[in-house]
């Protein structure tokens, strides 16, 4: 047995929680007593493993340990409901082990519980970082800049409305699969956008909120395979990640992606995302996070700013526009025509989408003027943008852009 | 099983819907209140005249009794009527509810029971 630190107890807890939560909720249809008994068997594990070394199936001891855990508390707590003892005990008589088919399920289903459209969304996300994701309460505080009680309340709150209206453990049928599955993907894209640009605060990605985001999308992907939009949003998450390093200067500023260094981007990651869009090419199912990946697959591609293939990503956003109309994407698409056709064609399209009190927007009209050499009207337009975003990061680039305005004759 | 209250909502004010709609509603819950019953889920329903039919009774400091015209709410939103069902779980309450609130044409909201259990 080698010898363990911290952090390897560490990594096991954020790739073994959520899956021992999920057996032990299944088992006792409890919320709470499968959290308070996987804590506590993580509490034994930071006590013995350092000196026993880890056990050949960590998931397993886990699992172990925390029913047995429960079963003690079941029998020093008389007031517990009988159900819950019986449940424990019933579960005794099962082996489990992290490889098992039913814990893939009960993952699976407490994943499609904590994503239940019957819960408001922001109790969606939290839910699914508490309890997939072992994040704590303050963790997910600090994550979402709201108070700490707010966000205890909030995921008090949502577990109460999951044990009294008994939103069920179960994976949806096939009539319901695909709106459901919406919903969870939506969650984890979520999460990933809030840290990947942090809608507020100083810095302009928070790492930890990327790479959960990452790890439930992997988990997802191992779990529903043949689910075309699962794939896409893997390589979507991916594909944006590997340009992570580059994003941002060494002072945390922002650096645009025509002015980023290539050789800066994650060549694994890109390779991964790549491979997986191709996947989801052949198994021609195209979907709003499929089609999202293959756009930034082609970004990905290119050697140089320059040498980006801009008609290719005007189809794709085009194909993007057709599945999912939405304004946003509509701006996406304008700044890719402004490579093909010319910022004023590009201007062109800005017009009426609605998005006037939309940071990105004023920013994406402004470098346009500029483009076009109308520097008053880009003056103002970057102004609006700043007065509308509140990231730090995003604030000094906008302001930076708008003093070099001034600059130039 | 848990026991679900499924309100059907009304805003005061809106279009009256025409005579024609109102058939199609009161033939379309019967069919529903007749799938309710043949599947077990059924516990009670009842439609409700409207809220200006409403008399509030309320026990004053002192032990007074006090008699008011008027619904309890004052919004303009008020009970039309409800069910009350038994289902597994809120999924199943949830289907329940989506077949009702097409068959009355008016928004239904799920309310699971505090700690009733028949069975």
């Amino acid at each position: 047995m080698s010898a363990l630190d911290g952090s390897d107890i560490e990594r096991v807890f954020r790739e073994e929680y959520g899956r021992a939560v999920a057996v032990l909720v299944r088992a006792f249809g409890d919320i709470d007593l499968a959290e308070e008994a996987v804590q506590d068997a993580f509490a034994v594990a930071a006590e013995r493993w350092p000196s026993s070394g880890l056990p050949p199936s960590p998931a397993g001891w886990i699992i172990t340990t925390a029913r047995n855990r429960a079963i003690d508390r079941f029998r020093r707590e008389a007031s517990r409901e009988d159900r819950h003892a019986q449940a424990a005990l019933l579960l005794e008589s099962r082996d489990e082990t992290a490889e098992d088919g039913p814990v893939r399920d009960d993952v699976l289903r407490l994943i499609f519980t904590c994503c239940h459209p019957a819960l408001a969304a922001n109790a969606q996300v939290a839910l699914t970082l508490r309890l997939l994701g072992g994040l704590t309460t303050t963790e997910i505080a600090r994550a979402f800049l709201v108070p700490e009680a707010t966000m205890a309340q909030r995921l008090v709150r949502a577990k109460g409305k999951i044990r009294d209206a008994k939103i069920p453990y179960r994976v949806p049928g096939e009539s319901e699969l695909p709106a459901r599955l919406r919903a969870v993907l939506a969650v984890v894209y979520l999460i990933f956008n809030e840290g990947y640009t942090a809608s507020s605060g100083e810095r302009l990605v928070r790492d930890d909120l990327c790479a959960e985001a990452i790890r439930l999308g992997r988990l997802l992907a191992d779990l529903m395979p043949d689910e075309p939009e699962v794939m896409g949003l893997l390589a979507l998450m991916l594909l944006t990640e590997s340009r992570r390093g580059a994003r941002t200067s060494a002072g945390g500023a922002i650096v645009l992606l025509a002015d980023q260094d290539r050789s800066a981007w994650n060549p694994e990651l890109i390779a991964e995302g790549q491979a997986i869009v191709r996947a989801c090419l052949k198994g021609n199912q195209p979907g709003p996070y499929q089609i999202q990946a293959a756009i930034n697959a082609v970004h990905s591609d290119a050697p140089t700013a320059a040498g980006t293939d801009w008609m290719q990503i005007v189809r794709l956003y085009d194909q993007l526009l057709f599945l999912a109309p939405n304004p946003v994407v509509a701006l996406n698409r304008a700044v890719a025509v402004a490579e093909v056709h010319g910022p004023e064609a590009a201007l062109a399209l800005l017009e009426d989408l609605g998005l006037d009190n939309y940071y990105l927007f004023n920013a994406i009209r402004a470098d346009l003027l500029v483009r076009l050499g109308r520097k008053n009207e880009a003056a103002t337009a970057y102004e609006t943008a700043i007065g509308l975003t509140a990231n730090a990061a995003e604030r000094t680039f906008l302001e930076r852009r708008r003093l070099a305005l001034e600059a130039t004759p | 099983m848990q026991q679900y209250m499924l309100t059907v909502h009304s805003v005061e004010g809106s279009p009256e819907p025409s005579a024609d709609a109102r058939q199609k509603v009161y033939r379309d819950v019967d069919v529903f209140n007749g799938e309710l019953k043949s599947s077990g889920a059924w516990v009670f329903a009842g439609g409700l005249h409207p809220a200006n039919t409403a008399t509030v009774v309320r026990v004053h400091e002192g032990g007074e009794v006090l008699i008011t015209d008027g619904p309890f709410a004052e919004g303009k939103e008020h009970i039309g009527g409800f069910w009350v069902i038994a289902a597994p779980d809120l999924d199943a309450a949830l289907e329940w509810a989506t077949r009702a609130t097409r068959a009355c044409a008016a928004p239904v909201e799920v309310r699971p029971f505090d700690n009733v259990s028949p069975d």
